[in-house]
């Protein structure tokens, strides 16, 4: 769907103090998740209990944003009551959207509660107009988050094909894998995004010092190394680096994140009806600053400022981390 | 008593024609598995070198009396990939669907989920199967266990495990075979194809970790389920499905095929199979409900 309204900034809600740290920056909607296995950011110290979602959804619509509850993980089999729960309690908690993954969520939110607004998670990696259509047709999904995969050439193309929103990652952590079919971190640790809300799970995580210096180990597995005084970063296991064949590198993605802020303008050009910044795991802090200024650059991009000065306004955001626009240039695959 | 039955699920690498003319030659004439899947899953780009050889392999497979299932592509980008699916989806013979791309085109018709389709439990399934689902391969990543709650609360599906195999763990929208030889994925020159079993990736410390195969991760090791057929059958498990490699598939189908009739106990199986040209060691951490590079518990 090509759409000529202001672009939606969705922006990240780890905690009820980042959830009011982003309205009050200017997020026109936050997503945030249960503190439970139902969300793919299931980390201790994080996400909401259901009196907190609904104070949350309170504060968020008293100050004109709108709260998108994130329930994009897969249903245990025989045990699926915790994921109708928290759909059902998302729904009474006045959510201006659930965000799904799961058939099974899918479908108990399209028959139980058609009033909801359902948008499809980048966790069901829907990147066809024919799947989209499936989703759009089977449960009145309204919205897709674009899976990492598609160039902003194709995200256009695909726009002009499909009758729903399409939501773009703008900013922050980057999959390399196409999300929502990365058993990578239950093969290694036994616990992974589809089944628990994790990736590469932090009590699986040890730094061993040797001879060499550390050794970053994710269940034992070497996911890097650093010389002795080197900083060690945390081992994401397909940010890390190996050896095949001849050679030893980053053989998946180098350790960095995504920053798409001088595509704004492009994304627009496509027909994306919202952008969202990555981050429920950050602080307030961090959430508030990168809020402000992407609600700085979508404005900007909105009054038709040029590229260089949106840029200008994000240059402040690089941390000195590497970054990268992804999958949305071509180059990248 | 209920038999299982044996499935050759599809390549997933990308062979020359005259590889898999041999190959699939050798699995009518000779492998003990009652349905066999041809087609290309990982790369659209490799269509076109085995497609021509397609129609003859799928001849000499059902006169070899084996049930041919056509299976489709899991990460769909370009339109003539997904041209390709939904032609195939109009075939009268069973289709597999790896994305839910192919969904609204075989809808209605019978088709099986291979373990790119996100099937985790009873709901999903159901619904799958008033769309015409008739056998379900689920994840690589859920246990024994856990497909047999979902088999045991849907009969009217066929449930297959994943059993033998580097796992299939992640797709990506970048492939990893050109990016290690310094291309792009438009102009990757199928380095590929130098790897019959996919490329090992091994840690900085040498372990023994993972496999690349264009844009697919898989396990370095070879996952291998072997269990007594009682136990599966008391789980609702109705097949087992085997994954290509580049060594004697009609030893491991057979291998397999023994344990299923009795004739050999799953250690010994195992054994057997470590005798085999495998490109990784064995592992089953899956099946059992664990992390999937766990080695099998030996008694």
């Amino acid at each position: 769907m090509t759409t000529s309204s202001r672009m939606e900034l969705v922006c990240p809600a780890g905690t009820p103090s980042a959830l009011r740290a982003a309205v009050q920056a200017g997020a026109d909607s936050v997503y945030c998740g249960f503190r439970d296995e139902t969300n793919a950011r299931n980390f201790p110290g994080l996400n909401f209990s259901p009196q907190e979602l609904a104070e949350g959804v309170r504060f968020a619509h008293a100050h004109g944003s709108k709260v998108l509850v994130a329930i994009n993980t897969f249903a245990r089999a025989g045990d699926t009551d915790p994921w109708r729960r928290a759909a059902d309690t998302a729904a009474s908690c006045g959510a201006n959207a659930v965000i799904a993954a799961d058939i099974a969520v899918l479908d108990h939110m399209a028959t139980q509660h058609p009033d909801t607004r359902l948008h499809l998670s980048v966790q069901a990696a829907a990147a066809t107009p024919e799947s989209i259509g499936f989703y759009a047709d089977a449960f009145n999904v309204r919205r897709v988050v674009l899976p990492r995969v598609l160039s902003v050439q194709e995200i256009a193309a695909l726009n002009r094909a499909i009758t729903v929103e399409t939501e773009a990652f703008v900013f922050g952590g980057l999959c390399v894998m196409i999300e929502g079919r990365c058993y990578l971190s239950s093969y290694a640790a036994g616990r992974s995004p589809n089944l628990n809300g994790v990736c590469s799970p932090p009590e699986m995580v040890s730094y061993d010092e040797d001879r060499d210096g550390t050794a970053a180990r994710l269940a034992g597995f070497t996911i890097d190394r650093y010389a002795p005084g080197e900083p060690a970063g945390y081992p994401t296991l397909c940010k890390g680096r190996f050896k095949a064949g001849d050679k030893a590198g980053y053989l998946f993605e180098d350790p960095v994140s995504l920053n798409a802020g001088s595509m704004i303008v492009a994304f627009r050009a496509a027909g994306v009806t919202a952008l969202k910044i990555e981050g429920r795991q950050r602080g307030k802090g961090y959430v508030t600053e990168v809020v402000r200024a992407f609600r700085k650059a979508v404005d900007a991009a909105e009054q038709g400022e040029d590229a260089t000065e949106i840029d200008s306004i994000l240059a402040s955001l690089s941390e000195g981390g590497r970054q990268t626009t992804g999958a949305y240039r071509k180059i990248w695959r | 008593m209920t038999q299982v039955a044996l499935t050759l699920g599809p390549l997933f690498f990308h062979w020359p024609a005259e590889r898999l003319r041999n190959f699939y030659f050798r699995i009518a004439d000779e492998a003990p598995v009652d349905r066999v899947h041809v087609g290309e899953v990982v790369c659209g780009k490799r269509m076109p070198f085995s497609d021509p050889i397609w129609p003859e392999i799928i001849e000499r497979l059902e006169r070899g009396g084996k049930q041919v299932v056509l299976s489709t592509l899991a990460a769909p980008a370009t339109v003539r990939e997904r041209k390709a699916i939904a032609e195939l989806c109009i075939d009268e013979r069973l289709v597999e669907i790896n994305d839910i791309t192919a969904l609204p085109a075989r809808s209605g018709k019978p088709f099986v989920t291979g373990p790119f389709l996100n099937v985790y439990n009873e709901a999903t399934a159901r619904f799958l199967a008033r769309h015409g689902a008739h056998t379900i391969c689920p994840p690589v990543e859920l246990s024994l266990g856990t497909v047999g709650t979902i088999a045991s609360a849907c009969p009217e599906i066929e449930l297959e495990l994943f059993a033998f195999g580097r796992l299939p763990l992640a797709l990506s929208g970048r492939c990893y075979h050109a990016r290690l030889h310094g291309l792009h994925k438009d102009s990757c020159q199928f380095t590929c194809e130098q790897d019959p079993d996919g490329l090992a990736v091994d840690t900085l410390d040498d372990q023994s970790f993972l496999a690349i195969n264009g844009v697919q991760t898989l396990s370095a090791e070879v996952h291998a389920a072997l269990f007594e057929p009682v136990t599966l059958i008391r789980q609702g498990i109705r097949r087992l499905r085997l994954s290509p490699h580049d060594c004697d598939m009609v030893e491991v189908a057979r291998t397999y095929r023994s344990v299923l009739d009795e004739t050999q106990d799953p250690e010994s199986a195992r054994f057997v199979l470590s005798c085999l040209e495998l490109p990784g060691h064995l592992v089953d951490g899956y099946a059992r409900g664990e992390a999937g590079s766990r080695p099998p518990v030996t008694t």
